[in-house]
């Protein structure tokens, strides 16, 4: 078992014809993942993958010829909003967005809508799903992670790669890598993945990575507290940044005092979480 | 992006908010000259990027042209937690009866726009959030919806705002709810918002946010940013599509990815060092980015050591490590690099830099402890 993904995932790629796009797709099929689809705009009946993956128009006549259950997105940040009103509209119960810079008044009124209609988002500005050995959905580095007990969760992209890959040199393995992304209004958050975790049976240790901004992690604290019997390990980053300045992340900004490391530390320590001080202190805490 | 006072002021302007009769002014001559156009008491206000102009002596009210003149004079000599004060506005001095505040922003936990007013305005807000909760009103807008009237009387009713005035303050709460909404603002704020002696609403101070990811769609906005107030490294890093930030330390800090970046900074602080910057080159940079990138961090003289941090992904290490080459040739930096790469292309990448006389490291903190040995000498 896993979260979100395994190897039964049916994935159709939104933007597959892009350079990233088509990168990638590449990389999640060696994976193994099972890539049914693409889609690009006037692009429909092309074939892509030497033949292996069918191009479509549109997300609803993908889904209609290949059953796609889970769809990623690679198109640039203005057309990223349609792209995801299109997959809901097309009946997909997953999407997970990885581009980055979507304006976050697109991003509430597509959150506002997926949640109408009972669709999961994953993102955006995230690098996507990892369930090692059987799927990846995004941009992950499928080689820097085993399959294993530990579920991941993290607002960050490469800062998730160097917890994988300290977890792999550990000789410690996860169930599912999520990155929920940096942004401020995204889709899937902390509280909803710990739950997930929190009830596969592949998982038996989570670790939480977070950031400045926000509350979060406060709340994700608080659930820990209430919810979790599985033990959890966090880091979090930007313990050194200044205040009132954007880090990169749009989420990551702290305002009026709130949404600190110290702040996020200290709630996450109060609900019995282990904080590393370093991301490489975390297999050592898992132990 | 922050917009200036007198910026945010001519949006509200543009979507029917009353505004104070008022112009900006670069010298004092100018300054005077509008203040004689105006006639009777004007304010000088200073026009920076910060809060607290009012406590630091960056507002004043002058009598006539001349103490105008004198006034703008002083506060266009000034500089405001550090900014220097480059223009003033000059804005006819209102007979104030009551201060509102009214506000929209994002909720970011709620995904939804809010709309935030107080009885008690004028003040800092946060302030009366902290001690005084029960004195602001909070009103979500759905987003697929916009904002609905009757959400405009009901701010107005919950803020014991005179009845004869209803009308006109849904007037400008629809007014700011479109500059909002149209300039993909992250915040719109009047504060405060008088009743003046006559019984008329004015937004007497404005403040806004826009978001930057939005600013394609904007490039009116996009114009009118005031890079005057901030670093020039991080407007040259801005032109680059790279996210830097510069702080006082002697360790730069060349890192992929904004959460690394900012983890980068942190470990090299707990090794007892201090970082010189953020820096995210993003994802997917190539070699002419990160040339950039490592110009920027060599123009600062502090920068007594670099760390560099990649962990390839959608970023390939070869393309980094040819960037580096590229920068190392043109700028000759004389200060000791330690160099860390991982993931997609490292061994490769690794390879290139082989001979650029650069200390590598295996982990992250490993490659801190070097660069924080190598800045102290």
């Amino acid at each position: 078992m896993s979260i979100l993904i395994n190897k039964n995932t049916r994935l159709l790629v939104q933007g597959i014809t892009g350079n990233e796009g088509l990168f990638h797709t590449t990389q999640m099929f060696a994976y193994g993942t099972n890539v049914v689809a693409g889609v690009t705009p006037g692009k429909g009946g092309e074939w892509v993958l030497d033949g292996k993956v069918p191009v479509f128009d549109s997300v609803k006549l993908a889904v209609d010829a290949t059953g796609a259950n889970c769809t990623c997105i690679f198109v640039p940040s203005r057309f990223a909003p349609d792209a995801m009103f299109e997959a809901a509209d097309a009946g997909i119960p997953l999407i997970v967005c990885i581009t980055e810079g979507v304006p976050v008044q697109d991003m509430m009124r597509v959150r506002n809508y997926l949640d109408q209609k009972k669709v999961r988002l994953v993102g955006p500005n995230c690098p996507g799903l990892l369930t090692p050995g059987e799927a990846k959905v995004g941009i992950i580095p499928g080689d820097i992670a085993i399959p294993g007990s530990v579920g991941v969760v993290s607002r960050s992209g490469t800062l998730t790669y160097e917890v994988l890959y300290a977890l792999k040199l550990a000789g410690m393995g996860a169930s599912t890598c999520v990155g929920i992304g940096g942004d401020p209004v995204n889709g899937t958050n902390f509280i909803d993945v710990l739950e997930m975790f929190e009830h596969d049976p592949q998982t038996e240790k989570v670790v939480l990575i977070g950031e400045i901004g926000g509350t979060d992690e406060e709340k994700a604290a608080e659930y820990v507290a209430a919810k979790m019997t599985k033990p959890v390990v966090s880091f979090i980053a930007g313990q050194t940044a200044p205040p009132g300045k954007r880090m990169g992340h749009a989420g990551a900004i702290i305002e009026g005092g709130a949404g600190t490391a110290a702040d996020k530390i200290r709630a996450l320590e109060a609900a019995g979480v282990k904080v590393a001080k370093h991301p490489e202190e975390i297999p050592s805490l898992l132990k | 992006m922050k917009l200036h006072e007198y910026q945010s002021k001519m949006i509200f302007a543009k979507y029917g908010i009353p505004i104070p009769k008022g112009r900006v002014a670069a010298t004092a001559d100018e300054a005077k000259h509008i203040a004689e156009e105006l006639g009777g008491r004007v304010v000088i206000k200073s026009q920076v990027l910060v809060g607290g102009r009012g406590k630091a002596g960056g507002v004043k009210v002058a009598r006539d042209p001349k103490e105008a003149g004198e006034f703008a004079q002083q506060i266009l000599s000034m500089h405001i937690k550090g900014l220097p004060v480059r223009k003033v506005l000059v804005d006819e001095a209102a007979a104030i009866e009551h201060e509102i505040y009214f506000s929209i922003t994002n909720d970011r936990a709620a995904k939804k726009p809010v709309m935030i007013a107080s009885a008690s305005g004028g003040v800092d807000i946060e302030e009366v959030a902290a001690t005084t909760p029960e004195k602001i009103v909070k009103v979500h807008v759905d987003p697929l919806l916009g904002l609905r009237d009757y959400q405009a009387r009901d701010i107005a009713a919950s803020i014991d705002l005179p009845r004869e005035l209803w009308r006109d303050f849904s007037r400008i709460a629809s007014g700011l709810w479109r500059a909002y909404l149209e300039t993909d603002a992250t915040l719109a704020e009047i504060n405060p918002l008088v009743i003046t002696k006559g019984n008329h609403l004015v937004a007497l101070d404005g403040k806004m946010m826009i978001d930057d990811n939005s600013l394609f769609r904007h490039p009116d906005l996009a114009e009118i940013r005031d890079v005057d107030e901030e670093a020039p490294a991080e407007t040259e890093a801005r032109r680059h599509g790279l996210s830097f930030i510069k702080l006082e330390g002697d360790i730069g800090c060349m890192v992929n990815g904004a959460g690394l970046a900012m983890t980068s900074m942190d470990i090299v602080k707990l090794f007892g060092g201090e970082p010189a910057n953020f820096l995210d080159i993003g994802g997917g940079a190539g070699a002419d980015k990160v040339a950039a990138a490592m110009r920027i961090i060599l123009s600062d003289p502090n920068v007594k050591a670099v760390l560099l941090n990649i962990f390839g992904g959608i970023t390939r290490c070869d393309e980094v490590a040819r960037g580096i080459l590229t920068a190392m040739d043109e700028v000759k930096p004389n200060v000791p690099m330690v160099v860390r790469l991982v993931g997609t292309n490292a061994e490769e990448g690794r390879h290139l830099l082989e001979n650029a006389n650069m200390t590598t490291a295996e982990t992250l903190a490993d490659a801190a402890k070097k660069a924080v040995a190598a800045a102290k000498g």
